[in-house]
């Protein structure tokens, strides 16, 4: 599991530094730069998609309808009735349309300590496989519009960042691995729609919130340079533009 | 120099003089509320604290009243007709005012019943579907926006406010709290009323 895993992550230095382990320097020409992120991007998604997809495939004990409807409805008290969002004290994230892969990949990083939050941690706890893989598909088939509420001024530079990335200071597009729609794919979350502020939270604090469990090494070690790489005001202008998506 | 001073000084007169009037004590409004809502606003059963509750929260609950769609019976008695002749500005400056005002902490709830009520309020209780109350309304449950400060509000206040959810009224709040309220049994009310009394 480890080793297609290191060279994931050996990629992507190449990636960030345009070196490779032994130092040699690649220098593709500068139109070639987004072909290149791009297309080492899709070989590190598809690497990832391979080593913690497999294996995932739950069995269990079908939970009763019954108890799913009351555990949707728990679900909805906080991430809103069609699992659109909410502005809380904290910003609950939209589950609405998000990747079953996802969605079930985050719980269990809340029970293995991979990724911090007591709430979350809590509700993982309680949630049997067979419910997760029904809550999952639940949240998967909604589509209610966006909440909406961010700055539009900030959309074109989010549009511009998010499309074709800053390859001058190592930012690859959002796009090459979100999709150019933001709807994510397997592991990868969508993004379309999603709470302005939640987004800036979470590209805000993502070494300290996201990858924390140094003997579980996971698909969050991908976003860790990308989001430590982007300054304040991109961070704003992407999250506003994902959070105008449909 | 002088010119400018001078300049300077109508400037500030007639900046002072087209400035709303702000809410104070002295003020008739304030003066009506203070009647049942205490002297500095601290709350006079049945009628709740107002010091320090979020202003937006504040705003709002007048609006439902103007609109009487919080219709609870001692808010049909009493916030029906205070708040019939409320313009929005003068509502907007009466949230300002009481918003600003320093909260002080009811503690009138049951102590042995508080540990009980800090873990509903903190970590929820995911196997029976009650979720954190901490999410929304704040690690010190000091509210934001919309949602409204709960901590060192009296416990007769926030267990009728609990217990109202599931009986049909404020529907016009819309969700989530009349659900998450039918989850919790009575105990679980007394206990979360009881902790938030004692939150400064």
């Amino acid at each position: 599991m480890l080793a297609p895993w290191s060279k994931a992550v050996r990629s992507l230095q190449t990636f960030r530094t345009g070196k490779t382990m032994m130092g040699r320097r690649l220098a593709p020409p500068k139109h070639q730069a987004i072909k290149t992120i791009r297309r080492r991007l899709t070989l590190i998604v598809a690497i990832l998609t391979i080593v913690f997809g497999a294996g995932r495939a739950q069995h269990g004990i079908a939970a009763s309808s019954q108890d799913v409807q009351a555990k949707l409805s728990y679900c909805k008290d906080c991430h809103g009735p069609s699992a659109q969002g909410y502005r809380g004290y904290f910003p609950i994230p939209r589950l609405a349309g998000q990747q079953p892969s996802y969605l079930e990949n985050q719980l269990q990083a809340f029970i293995e300590h991979r990724r911090t939050n007591n709430v979350m941690f809590n509700v993982a706890h309680s949630l049997s496989p067979s419910m997760v893989a029904a809550l999952a598909a639940n949240f998967h088939s909604l589509n209610p519009p966006p909440i909406g509420g961010a700055p539009q001024r900030l959309v074109a530079t989010g549009r511009k960042i998010f499309q074709d990335g800053m390859p001058d200071v190592n930012i690859a597009a959002c796009a090459a691995c979100h999709g150019p729609d933001a709807t994510g794919s397997e592991q990868i979350p969508r993004l379309a729609g999603q709470l302005y502020p939640y987004v800036i939270k979470e590209l805000t604090n993502w070494g300290k919130e996201r990858g924390q469990n140094p003997a579980r090494p996971d698909i969050s070690a991908v976003m860790s340079p990308v989001a430590h790489s982007l300054n304040k005001e991109q961070i704003e202008a992407v999250a506003a533009y994902v959070s105008t998506l449909r | 120099m002088k010119d400018n001073g001078l300049k300077l000084a109508v400037v500030a007169i007639f900046w002072w003089a087209f400035l709303p009037p702000v809410a104070h004590a002295d003020n008739l409004a304030v003066r009506n509320c203070n009647w049942c809502h205490g002297g500095s606003a601290e709350g006079y059963t049945p009628a709740p604290r107002l010091a320090g509750q979020r202003p937006q929260y504040l705003e709002q609950q007048l609006a439902y009243f103007h609109a009487r769609t919080r219709d609870n019976p001692f808010s049909r008695q009493y916030m029906w007709g205070a708040a019939a002749s409320l313009t929005p500005q003068s509502a907007r400056q009466l949230a300002l005012y009481y918003s600003s005002l320093q909260p002080k902490a009811a503690n009138d709830g049951v102590p042995d019943l508080a540990p009980l009520g800090e873990r509903i309020y903190q970590e929820g209780m995911p196997d029976a579907n009650i979720v954190a109350c901490v999410v929304c309304h704040g690690p010190n449950a000091e509210g934001v926006g919309q949602i409204p400060r709960l901590g060192g509000l009296a416990s007769s206040y926030l267990k009728r406010r609990l217990e109202q959810w599931t009986e049909g009224y404020h529907a016009a709040a819309g969700p989530p709290m009349p659900d998450i309220a039918s989850k919790l049994s009575p105990d679980q009310i007394e206990a979360l009323a009881s902790y938030l009394s004692f939150v400064k």
